[in-house]
């Protein structure tokens, strides 16, 4: 029994994928639907049904309100770090959102955090993993894009804890791509990825040695991607459409969802063809419609593939390497599908970039990779070790507001510092520590991870406490602090609460919340389970009511049986599965002796006892349950 | 707000005894290696040592970079979380903490500077870069970075400072004088050239340093080691001047 049994996930800004090592090489576990990608699209439905990826979709356009995409741009982030988000997505902010607070995004009448959205689509790539191995899984690694600060891998580990996972950790994404790629090769060298996915883009550099993956520097911008693309494609749209028609659309969602379904099928169609139609059905019997050439294409998106230059040449220059020092160039992302983004990269590390692997998998089966290495490893992944990098500084405020950095980025983690800190009044009992993430001099131009007090200081004449505080990012490149005043000798932990996260006490809760989903989930199931097998039990009544047995019984035997097949389709059509089950089972007691009847005499003897649906061994007598459930905790 | 002070900077300020290769194992009780047990493989509780003594060198200045690396690799292979992600809470924690100080030893040893200025530190030298007193105290005066400027590069200071105040005020009302930055740029080209040969010559004081026999009287490592810190000073100084004039050329 390996109830060890550890997945890898790829929780991306578009599509999501769940992985898992299969012998010596990694795979991906397709959904119900047969399908590898689980669009990161979340609905709910008339009923308040959670509905996730593919069929989600329709709500998308159908019912905008209750729908959202690319969530991951939200995540670990405050109301005013998004703004321009919020001119550009079609998020819909909690009405009564407070300024600190976490974010909640309205789905009909309901709100949920970033990280519950996220924790749905986790939920889902958990069930398919369950459905697969037939079995629960529990435990996984998720990643995260490389770029990603303290609160975004935070609120990332949150999602994972409300979806009923152990988040054994949180790998980069350029990374992992990385490990999936650098398992085939085995080879030492320089490997530069270059990753630009919906929303997300992250350039890492690897040494790679004897299957060490030594990370030598990351960059990005957690703020970069193909939505970038769609959205400028909708906007030229949108003043298209209020030029040649003079129709404002832009206010109309539903129009606007079929404006963005169009740009993205042209996108992507002009990565294989030189031009596209744009074809668009507009309110008031008006149509939409225009012919892109990729040239046009290409001449629009400069400016937003440009924007990845300064993160490249920044990595290069970390790692203290020319392009020319670069021996592979792995290309990640739907993104890099675009040909001429393959074209800037290829001028850039003056290399042609490696493109066997499907860019759109690469990042799952790289977490597959690192899932295995952490339950113990096996022969393809003896010798792999990754060695990854914290991607900004983490700094202190001193006074001056100015950042003091005490950690500086692509310092190899699990990295630590130690500060000395004290009093400055007699008798003082807290002392106030600013933690912050960035690069830029200033405190304000950083990120504010945390502001947290050293409290219950022993009374001491000032300057005389020496508080010695610890801060260390540990191998997810999640910061942990601890304090201990020297002379008394006396610890303190503290945890750092994230500017924009959620508190423990709001992720114990949330995981309670989501029970009743999986609850409610798995009382949905029971349901269609017993409607089944009641759709079974009446099929066979029918064939048994054709058959000469049937003459054979008494008229109160058949009034009988009338009434409880009467009173089977009436519990079918209600959503009480205990009841369906029982009406079944009452219904098979009140046909024993019809399918005592039915059976051959030669055999009825040895058939003794046997109830309707046993005694039916036409088709659909089958009720196999292949669905694990496996959610139910 | 701030209601605290920084007064010391980030070291490792507790010394133990180097290599207590011969403690037991917690785990399977047989002798083992300082971070690890050679025996059964389990990462040993971390015991607080500077950086040198973590890799068990001496505390020298030459140090052969390659051997270095293949000894953080092979430590990584023993000392890193993934490898004790089944292990329990305790070995996990002590996993984190060994190789989180593995991380920041390697960091500072392989590089030159880092280790040379680590090095002092732990010989009681309180760089004056390092000294965050000084610094926060320039930064509350609002004198951001300020140093003290070597004496014998005064006058070429100021008069590069002139200069640049020259080309920012220019660069304000939209023009430069191309004579301006050209005679700028000389002044950088010699200011790296500068910077070049201070690090060639604090090269020459590593192996001064390390040839110091264990007995050396107080006063002979005191010559050395003023030597390198004011080596350092003026390299750190040169570095900032540099990067001023690519911040007001560049922008």
């Amino acid at each position: 029994m390996t109830t060890d049994r550890i997945v890898g996930i790829d929780l991306g800004t578009t599509n999501s994928l769940v992985a898992f090592m299969q012998g010596e090489s990694p795979v991906v576990i397709p959904g119900e639907d047969g399908l590898n990608l689980v669009p990161s699209v979340v609905a709910l439905d008339e009923r308040d049904q959670i509905i996730v990826g593919n069929a989600a979709r329709k709500y998308l356009i159908e019912t905008p309100e209750r729908a959202v995409y690319s969530i991951k741009r939200l995540m670990g982030r405050g109301l005013e770090d998004i703004q321009e988000e919020l001119q550009l997505f079609p998020f819909r902010l909690a009405q009564d959102l407070q300024a600190g607070e976490v974010l909640r995004i309205t789905l009909g009448e309901k709100t949920f955090t970033p990280p519950e959205i996220s924790a749905f689509i986790l939920r889902q790539l958990k069930r398919n993993a369950e459905r697969f191995f037939n079995a629960p899984v529990t435990k996984a690694v998720i990643t995260v894009p490389a770029y990603f600060n303290d609160a975004q891998r935070q609120a990332t580990k949150d999602a994972g804890r409300i979806a009923g996972l152990e988040v054994l950790r949180l790998v980069n994404e350029p990374t992992a791509a990385a490990l999936a790629y650098g398992l085939d090769k085995k080879q030492n060298g320089i490997v530069a990825v270059y990753d630009l996915g919906g929303g997300t883009f992250d350039v890492s550099i690897l040494k790679l040695h004897d299957g060490i993956f030594e990370v030598m520097a990351t960059n990005g911008d957690t703020h970069l991607g193909g939505d970038d693309i769609d959205n400028l494609l909708i906007k030229i749209a949108i003043d298209d459409v209020l030029g040649d028609a003079n129709l404002d659309v832009s206010r109309n969602s539903e129009v606007v969802a079929t404006i963005r379904k169009a740009v993205i099928d042209a996108k992507i169609a002009l990565s294989s063809q030189s031009a596209t139609e744009l074809d668009i059905e507009l309110p008031q019997g008006k149509r939409y419609q225009r012919e892109i050439t990729r040239e046009q294409f290409e001449l629009l998106i400069q400016p937003i593939i440009d924007r990845t230059v300064g993160p490249c040449k920044q990595a290069l220059k970390d790692a203290s390497l020319k392009p020319q020092q670069i021996d592979e160039l792995v290309l990640v992302g739907g993104s890099t599908r675009i040909p001429k983004v393959r074209a800037l990269v290829a001028e850039l590390f003056q290399r042609k970039p490696h493109t066997d692997l499907n860019p759109d998998e690469v990042v799952a089966l790289g977490a597959a990779v690192q899932a295995n290495i952490l339950g113990g490893g096996s022969e393809a992944t003896e010798n792999m070790l990754l060695l990854d990098v914290t991607p900004l500084s983490l700094g202190i405020e001193v006074a001056g507001g100015v950042t003091d950095k005490i950690i500086l980025r692509n310092s190899t983690i699990p990295a630590s510092a130690t500060q000395y800190y004290t009093t400055q009044i007699d008798g003082q009992a807290n002392v106030a520590i600013h933690v912050l993430q960035g690069e830029r001099e200033m405190a304000k131009d950083c990120r504010s991870l945390a502001r947290f007090d050293l409290k219950g200081i022993p009374p001491m004449t000032a300057g005389m406490a020496r508080i010695e505080v610890k801060f260390l990012i540990d191998a997810n490149g999640i910061l942990h602090v601890s304090a201990r005043e020297q002379r008394s000798g006396k610890e303190s932990e503290i945890e750092v609460q994230p500017s924009y996260g959620l508190t423990d006490d709001q992720v114990e809760s949330m995981i309670l919340d989501s029970f009743d989903f999986a609850e409610e989930d798995f009382r949905q199931r029971q349901v269609i389970e017993a409607r089944n097998e009641a759709e079974t039990i009446l099929a066979a009544l029918e064939k048994g009511k054709k058959s000469p047995a049937w003459g054979q019984l008494t008229s109160d035997e058949k009034k009988k049986i009338a009434k409880l097949e009467k009173a089977l389709i009436r519990a079918k059509g209600e959503d009480d599965h205990s009841a369906i089950r029982k009406a079944i089972d009452v219904l098979n007691q009140g046909t024993m002796r019809l399918a005592e009847l039915m059976m051959d005499t030669a055999v009825s003897t040895a058939l003794k006892g046997k109830t309707m649906d046993e005694a039916d061994m036409g088709e659909g007598s089958e009720t196999g349950h292949p669905v694990a459930r496996a959610d139910f905790e | 707000m701030d209601l605290f002070m920084t007064i010391e900077s980030n070291t490792t300020s507790s010394l133990a005894n180097p290599a207590e290769a011969t403690a037991s194992c917690w785990s399977c009780g047989t002798m083992r290696a300082v971070h690890f047990c050679s025996s059964c493989g389990k990462v040993q509780p971390p015991r607080p040592v500077d950086y040198f003594t973590f890799f068990g060198l001496p505390r020298k200045l030459n140090l052969d970079s390659a051997q270095l690396e293949r000894e953080f690799y092979e430590l990584s292979r023993k000392l890193h979380p993934d490898l004790s992600a089944r292990a329990d809470k305790r070995e996990q924690e002590w996993s984190l903490e060994q190789s989180s100080l593995l991380n920041d030893a390697y960091r500072t040893l392989k590089d030159a500077i880092k280790r040379t200025e680590y090095l002092l530190r732990l010989e009681g030298v309180e760089l004056e870069e390092q000294s965050k007193a000084a610094t926060e105290k320039a930064r509350a005066t609002g004198e951001i970075k300020k140093q003290v400027v070597p004496p014998d590069l005064l006058e070429e200071v100021f008069e590069l400072n002139m200069q640049l105040e020259e080309l920012r005020a220019q660069k304000k009302l939209g023009e430069d004088d191309p004579a301006l930055i050209e005679e700028i740029g000389k002044q950088k080209l010699e200011l790296e050239m500068k910077y070049e040969s201070l690090s060639e010559e604090l090269k020459k004081y590593w192996s001064e340093w390390d040839r110091l026999p264990d007995d050396a009287t107080e006063e002979s490592r005191r010559k050395v080691r003023d030597k390198m810190v004011d080596l350092l000073n003026r390299r750190s100084y040169i570095r900032n001047l540099v990067r001023d004039i690519n911040e007001v050329v560049v922008n």
